[in-house]
């Protein structure tokens, strides 16, 4: 009886962490797409959308039915209510990266911003880099990986106050670059979306983990701390000579 | 997935009283089936009605018609003796006879007429090990059966009655007497023949119905509210009594 739940349990582990893995993919497609301006592996990342809802309506019925056959208690109920949870914050990652693979078939034939665009692959970077981690602490069910790499939110949310800046002032030195900005924005808002579900993800690993329900969101638990790094960071730049007026003339 | 057993419209009166008010139900082969409904709800009578227990007790009257395959267990032909062979077994108290544990599972053999010894030593073994109780007994084969714990008894039991190589199993509350561990012993062995056997087994323990069972009916007053497969009753009933009870709101 034990086995069979234990087999089941271990199921429901492996097509989690495998969802997990391909929404990151789908992350890492939908931004090259973007950033390369590439339609075709946009349309790829929108059709595998698909396959990710289907993955998880399958995921959330094997929970519900291990629930309702099987009754577990204590760290199983943990265990199986957190990917319940958290499945929904892959989806919904999974719904964004669509989301900016949509943005690439709009912005494409209009003027861009290529600055914009180099910091953009940076927040894409952050992001999975947090997503991979998540997924790591969730297989070693380790809380303490899972409250670390939430705090990574911070640089997420600071980065994307950074290029909001960036396009602003692009767009006002070129008015053509309009089109694309419009574009930049949904993507940066998105990506910053997507790292707020990876931290609710992290909440529900230490949930799994050690039973305690968390608020991990560095933002929410100290709403100045984006902005305070933001101004240091815009002091920074400021104090800093740029490469042109470093050379001598 | 053919059914092994169809009943149609089973009425029981226990002399003017009406226990069971028209069941149909019908059994798919090598399936666990779980009966489940309060107590007084007619699922022990049902199912002793399944291998002609009732018949034991007067002033009991049974109408409608229940199939073996596709022969009628009441008509006059039927000997009932061939008829528990083929469908056995198991109640609520474990019975031991008061004999060592070979003889006791050995039992049903002998009195259908077999002496080879090797065919005994052979079935012996093999039913003891389906019902998960051989690693337990191998060493004590000739102490008294009573000697052992609730459990092993009921497990020694169930070897009895797959002794016999029965192609239908009834159990009627078979663990309610027994702790949680003794309990999760049969439910694996349950699991483990289901293959080979059709189970049919009243429980009062509805995490023991949705953990093993395929398919669960529930029974209320002597009627039969609902028929479903497992999963699908325990997560949306298409009644809603089933839901109250199966949530502890009643029963």
């Amino acid at each position: 009886m034990r086995e069979l739940f234990d087999d089941e349990l271990k199921k429901l582990h492996g097509r989690f962490v495998e969802m997990g893995l391909n929404i990151s993919e789908q992350i890492y497609s939908s931004t090259k797409a973007f950033m390369e301006h590439d339609k075709q592996l946009a349309k790829e990342v929108i059709d595998a959308d698909n396959e990710t809802n289907g993955e998880e309506m399958r995921l959330e019925k094997q929970a519900l039915s291990l629930i309702a056959l099987q009754q577990p208690v204590a760290t199983d109920f943990r265990v199986i209510i957190s990917i319940l949870k958290a499945s929904s914050d892959l989806e919904r990652i999974g719904d964004h990266a669509v989301s900016i693979a949509r943005e690439t078939i709009r912005v494409k034939g209009n003027p861009r911003i290529p600055k914009v665009e180099k910091e953009i692959a940076k927040m894409t970077d952050q992001v999975r880099d947090m997503l991979e981690k998540a997924l790591d602490a969730y297989s070693k069910s380790d809380a303490e990986a899972a409250k670390q790499l939430s705090e990574n939110d911070v640089q997420v949310d600071k980065q994307y106050l950074l290029i909001r800046d960036a396009i602003t002032k692009a767009v006002e030195e070129d008015t053509e670059t309009a089109t694309a900005s419009s574009s930049y924005f949904m993507v940066i808002r998105l990506l910053e979306r997507i790292g707020d579900h990876i931290v609710n993800l992290a909440e529900w690993i230490v949930y799994s983990a050690v039973g305690k329900i968390v608020e991990l969101n560095p933002g929410k638990a100290n709403p100045e701390l984006v902005h305070k790094l933001y101004s240091e960071e815009i002091v920074k730049e400021k104090d800093q000579p740029t490469s042109n007026q470093a050379k001598p003339k | 997935m053919s059914n092994i057993i169809t009943s149609k419209d089973v009425h029981l009166y226990y002399g003017e009283k009406e226990a069971l008010h028209g069941i149909s139900l019908d059994f798919i082969e090598h399936q666990i089936t779980a009966l489940i409904g309060p107590s007084g709800c007619g699922k022990s009578t049902y199912l002793r009605c399944l291998n002609r227990m009732n018949d034991l007790i007067k002033g009991v009257t049974i109408t409608g018609s229940i199939k073996l395959e596709d022969r009628d267990i009441y008509s006059p032909e039927t000997d009932v003796v061939s008829l528990r062979k083929r469908v056995g077994m198991v109640f609520q108290q474990p019975n031991p006879f008061p004999f060592n544990v070979y003889e006791n599972v050995a039992y049903g053999l002998r009195l259908a007429g077999e002496r080879d010894k090797h065919v005994l030593d052979e079935r012996v073994e093999t039913s003891l090990k389906q019902a998960a109780i051989w690693d337990e007994v191998k060493d004590h084969l000739y102490e008294n059966a009573l000697a052992f714990s609730g459990g092993q008894q009921q497990r020694i039991c169930v070897a009895r009655v797959l002794a016999v190589q029965p192609e239908v199993i009834l159990l009627d509350e078979p663990t309610s007497a027994l702790d949680p561990i003794s309990s999760a012993k049969i439910e694996d062995t349950l699991l483990n023949i289901r293959d080979q056997y059709t189970v049919i087994i009243v429980t009062h323990n509805m995490q023991q119905a949705s953990r093993i069972s395929d398919k669960t009916a529930f029974l209320l007053n002597g009627d039969l509210v609902e028929y479903a497969k497992t999963e699908k009753m325990f997560i949306h009933p298409d009644d809603e009594k089933t839901s109250d009870y199966l949530n502890g709101k009643f029963g």
